[in-house]
């Protein structure tokens, strides 16, 4: 039986149950994560997107953020992407694809000790930048890759 | 059904998490072309990291991420401690798995 429940029934002649439950780890409070930002995702324009998702439209070229993307992917509907960012303080990586349907692709909040790196493989409906957007001690930066897409990964 | 791969491994004081799951990832925006309409959405949004039950990288994905997807970030410390990865759908549906930081 699943440990939860053994717990509640156990406990539920004694007062205090959800607080043990909690302290044995297997209530974890879903409110302290950051809810998935859908008005972002639905923004048709990367720099809506982008600015609605990280707060600012304001944001500097770094040299400090590395694109790892091909030149040339073969599948639209799989591209690598790996993103390294090395100045101090990195506290999210995004990744938008212009030219997509919905450009904002991916987001990774990093907690401290959490390095500035991110790698997931991604879909692109055509040719265009792989852009990077770095939140680093509250300031953003960005870098860019152009990636040629031979078959689109939309389904098209 | 186990839908979660996941390496760990700790080295030099940074431990760096490979780890591949096991999801549609329809973004619907793609066809059907059997009947014509669109393939609904059904993605993996959430993806969240905890070492010792605390957070270390939560990620927020579209459905413009890859099927079957890949996720690699790194972190200080590790070593010896467990890390769960979970992830949630826009279903609701969600999946988690926990591993030995190696």
């Amino acid at each position: 039986m699943n440990e939860l429940r053994r717990l509640i029934i156990k406990g539920s002649m004694a007062a205090g149950t959800l607080g043990v439950a909690v302290g044995a780890g297997l209530l974890v409070p879903t409110s302290v994560l950051a809810a998935w930002p859908d008005k972002a995702f639905a923004e048709k324009k990367m720099e809506d997107a982008l600015s609605m998702l990280l707060g600012s439209g304001e944001m500097t070229e770094s040299g400090d953020i590395k694109i790892k993307a091909p030149e040339i992917a073969e599948n639209g509907a799989v591209v690598p992407v790996t993103v390294s960012a090395d100045m101090a303080g990195v506290e999210s990586i995004t990744i938008a694809a212009p030219n997509n349907p919905s450009p904002l692709v991916a987001s990774f909040d990093l907690a401290d000790g959490a390095h500035g790196y991110a790698s997931t493989r991604i879909k692109m409906g055509k040719s265009g930048d792989v852009i990077a957007v770095v939140k680093a001690d509250g300031k953003l930066y960005t870098a860019k890759k152009g990636v040629k897409v031979t078959i689109g990964g939309c389904g098209g | 059904m186990a839908t979660i791969k996941i390496r760990a491994k700790e080295k030099d004081g940074v431990t760096t998490v490979k780890a591949l799951m096991t999801h549609p990832m329809e973004s619907g925006f793609r066809k059907d072309s059997k009947s014509g309409g669109m393939v609904p959405a059904h993605f993996i949004q959430e993806v969240v990291c905890e070492v010792n039950g605390k957070m270390v990288m939560n990620a927020h994905w579209s459905g413009g991420v890859s099927k079957n997807p890949y996720i690699s970030f790194k972190f200080d410390g590790g070593k010896g401690e467990t890390l769960k990865l979970t992830w949630t759908d826009n279903k609701g549906k969600s999946d988690s798995t926990e591993a030995a930081i190696g």
